[in-house]
């Protein structure tokens, strides 16, 4: 009670979520057991309570489709009135405008929808909702409603956005904004725990989906205040293995080029990425290490 | 100072800007508080680090206080007050000249690096040699040179470990004419931190020939994949050595030491050599905000040139992160702990942190997030077009969308005219000035590029 006097400010929260809407995760019944419109009902339940929690709380949906991303809802320029009606018809617009972005693409499994896109597009608008100056936020990071991310997500991890995922991510640890993640499909999200590990939020992989809104009520609900009070779920153990560039396999000893730091699982003469010739690389190895013993003793 | 000649390249602010200062505090309070408000605000942004001035701008920006009744916190605040054609004081514009600023730098950088495949010094071995000479105690810099130097490179240390994750920093300082090393080359950002807050005092004469002796005593040991670099924060006008200082100087070459000065007080000939000579910058700083960016300007990866380190592949470990509630001994400390560390995959001894040194087989040990984190420098974004106001009205039925891609905000004024915004040139999306800046210095994403999955497939092939 004392320390809700000072800081009053803390309970506001901007709360962005992200919706995955690609259609191949939600259509294939083995992925989930749970219906997009069921999945749609619990999320807007839980949207309402979060708005009534502090009539200064502001909810932001981006959907994150299979083809692209967009503002689904923002509850500061939207009526109080028709919430539910507002964001179903946005989303209803969003999702046949992404189908049609699909017609030529084939598909095969289940594909990953653009988590990256939908992160980045949260971050700017934290940004410009908090302040206009955009020297304080990255800089000292006291903002004042304060931001989370939750990545409500079913699809599995989209490699091809790694780089661009981790920028994301390393841009909210920067700006002090936690990545909460929801995990809805079958596979944990290497991208996601990692997010959550590395921004401070909370990793979630719920056992049954049917109580999903209790789930989202209990644990990503609260304030970022409050939150210290909580027994929250803890991270259960991050998978930190980088994956080599040339096959594509997750490896936990590898050589790094000391140009460019792309991981390669075997000795190569000559680094894909950037181009450059290793020289001794294998008459110098046990050189090297000796003389780098020498740093951590002295 | 006396006997030496130079070239002052920095005025010191004559007496009477102090009187006429007053006056224009004076005149100031007549004007609109949010003025003035908006003028300070940028100048508190600056300095956000000083605790006092967040609380200030958290208080609504300053706006529940009078102007007087704010702290003083500026001492050139007439700088940022311009005269406009009828005779009033008004703040300067910031927004639009941070904005051309900020492209400007921008542009020189892509410039730079011309061709697809930049190679950037990623591994650096810098040691931030700081003159605590007499010159230090010089009060031009409030409230002394040496404490400005001293917060400025605990912030410069935090930004380079978040940039450089796997580089590696050490300390060393000049007084009495003597280099001593404050901290041996290391990762953790805390420990330097801590030992130069210990030893801020000042004595004597500066001498950069023992300092780069030191140095590259030190330096002579690294890996030759390693970037060798030094940075020095020189206050003092002049150095004291014990020989000759070109010798020295032609070592460092002959050891490809990058050797750059960021000096205090006026330029010097023999600093201007020395980083001529070895490769590096010079640059005088003219006040706290200007030494603070040119400090920072070190922070990213330098563009690697060929001869100053071979390329190499070096081994590298990825630990995976123990269970919690195990217990062992962790080879660091030497003490048995519960959970949360990390093992070595080639010894299986236990290590506290990353990224770090396998103590036992020499390994070096990282994340994969620690390599993700300098993956921005090798795929930066392209910078996005200007769309000026003039091109549109030549062109109507070339439509401005209402919106800001990345934020949502209107592009448009309270007047409904079309606001200065940028386009990416891939994606073709519009955003908004603010938007551009957290874009390109933070982000390192085009939230546009990214929505969109055809222009995703064409990035992706050569990302991962």
């Amino acid at each position: 009670m004392l320390v809700c006097l000072c800081n009053c400010t803390d309970d506001v929260s901007l709360l962005m979520v992200l919706l995955d809407t690609n259609p191949f995760f939600w259509s294939t019944s083995k992925s989930t057991s749970l219906s997009f419109s069921n999945f749609l009902s619990h999320v807007l339940a839980f949207l309402n309570s979060v708005l009534l929690l502090n009539q200064f709380n502001q909810v932001v949906v981006i959907a994150t489709g299979f083809n692209t991303c967009d503002y689904v809802y923002d509850s500061s320029s939207s009526p109080t009135n028709q919430r539910a009606e507002t964001l179903l018809r946005k989303f209803e617009e969003f999702v046949v405008k992404d189908e049609q972005l699909s017609k030529e693409d084939t598909v095969d499994g289940i594909g990953n929808s653009l988590l990256s896109g939908s992160l980045s597009m949260a971050l700017c608008c934290i940004l410009k909702s908090n302040s206009n100056d955009i020297q304080r936020v990255f800089r000292s990071g006291s903002l004042h409603p304060q931001p989370r991310i939750l990545c409500l997500h079913g699809s599995p991890d989209g490699p091809g956005q790694y780089v661009a995922v981790m920028n994301a991510i390393f841009s909210a640890q920067r700006s002090m904004v936690p990545i909460d993640s929801c995990v809805l499909g079958v596979q944990h999200s290497a991208f996601l725990q990692q997010a959550s590990y590395i921004t401070g939020g909370v990793y979630l992989k719920p056992q049954q989906l049917d109580g999903l809104f209790q789930y989202l009520s209990t644990v990503f609900g609260t304030d970022l205040h409050s939150r210290r009070f909580l027994q929250l779920p803890k991270p259960v153990g991050v998978d930190f293995r980088a994956s080599c560039f040339c096959h594509k396999n997750t490896i936990d000893m590898g050589y790094i080029c000391s140009v460019c730091l792309s991981i390669f699982c075997k000795h190569h003469k000559k680094c894909s990425t950037c181009g450059s010739v290793f020289g001794q690389a294998q008459t110098n190895a046990p050189s090297t290490s000796n003389q780098k013993r020498k740093t951590p003793d002295t | 100072m006396s006997g030496q000649t130079f070239e002052p390249s920095k005025p010191e602010p004559p007496l009477y800007y102090t009187s006429k200062h007053s006056s224009t505090r004076r005149r100031m309070n007549n004007f609109e508080y949010r003025e003035i408000n908006n003028g300070d605000g940028r100048r508190f942004n600056r300095e956000a680090e000083e605790e006092e001035d967040d609380e200030e701008d958290d208080e609504g920006n300053g706006r529940g206080l009078d102007a007087w009744e704010r702290a003083y916190a500026d001492d050139r605040s007439w700088e940022a007050l311009q005269e406009d054609e009828s005779g009033l004081l008004r703040p300067i514009d910031n927004k639009t000249l941070y904005h051309a600023q900020y492209r400007r730098r921008l542009r020189s950088l892509s410039s730079s690096s011309t061709g697809s495949r930049i190679q950037k010094g990623l591994i650096r071995y810098l040691y931030i040699v700081v003159d605590l000479s007499r010159a230090a105690a010089e009060m031009d810099f409030k409230p002394s040179r040496m404490v400005v130097v001293a917060k400025q490179i605990e912030a410069f240390i935090r930004e380079f470990f978040d940039q450089n994750p796997l580089s590696q920093i050490g300390l060393v300082t000049i007084k009495d004419g003597v280099a001593q090393c404050l901290t041996d080359l290391g990762g953790s950002p805390e420990s330097h931190v801590k030992a130069l807050m210990g030893k801020l005092e000042c004595s004597g004469d500066s001498s950069l020939q023992n300092a780069l002796d030191l140095v590259h005593d030190y330096l002579c040991q690294i890996p030759s994949y390693g970037h060798r670099e030094v940075l020095f924060l020189y206050s003092a006008l002049s150095t004291c050595d014990p020989g000759d200082i070109m010798e020295t100087i032609q070592k460092c070459k002959k050891s490809k030491i990058r050797c750059s000065v960021i000096g205090l007080s006026a330029e010097i000939f023999i600093c201007k050599y020395l980083c001529q000579e070895t490769g590096g910058s010079y640059s005088i700083a003219l006040d706290e905000s200007h030494l603070k960016d040119l400090v920072l300007e070190h922070a990213p990866p330098p563009p690697a040139i060929a001869e100053f380190a071979i390329a190499n592949l070096i081994k590298m470990g990825f630990p995976q992160r123990a269970a919690e509630g195990v217990i062992s001994i962790c080879s660091c400390h030497k003490e048995a702990k519960v959970g949360g560390g990390y093992t070595c995959p080639r010894c299986k001894a236990r290590v506290c942190e990353l990224p770090t040194e396998c103590r036992i087989c020499g390994l070096t040990l990282v994340s994969s997030p620690h390599l993700a984190r300098s993956f921005h420098h090798l795929f930066p974004i392209t910078p996005f077009d200007d769309v000026s106001p003039s091109t549109l009205s030549k062109n109507p039925h070339h439509k401005l969308p209402k919106n800001c891609f990345g934020c949502q905000q209107s592009l448009c004024d309270p007047g409904n005219k079309p606001c200065p915004c940028v386009v990416c040139p891939k994606c073709k999306q519009h955003f908004c000035l603010d938007c551009d800046i957290y874009i390109h210095e933070s982000l390192h994403n085009c939230p546009g590029c990214e929505s969109f999955s055809q222009s995703q497939s064409v990035g992706g092939s050569m990302e991962e």
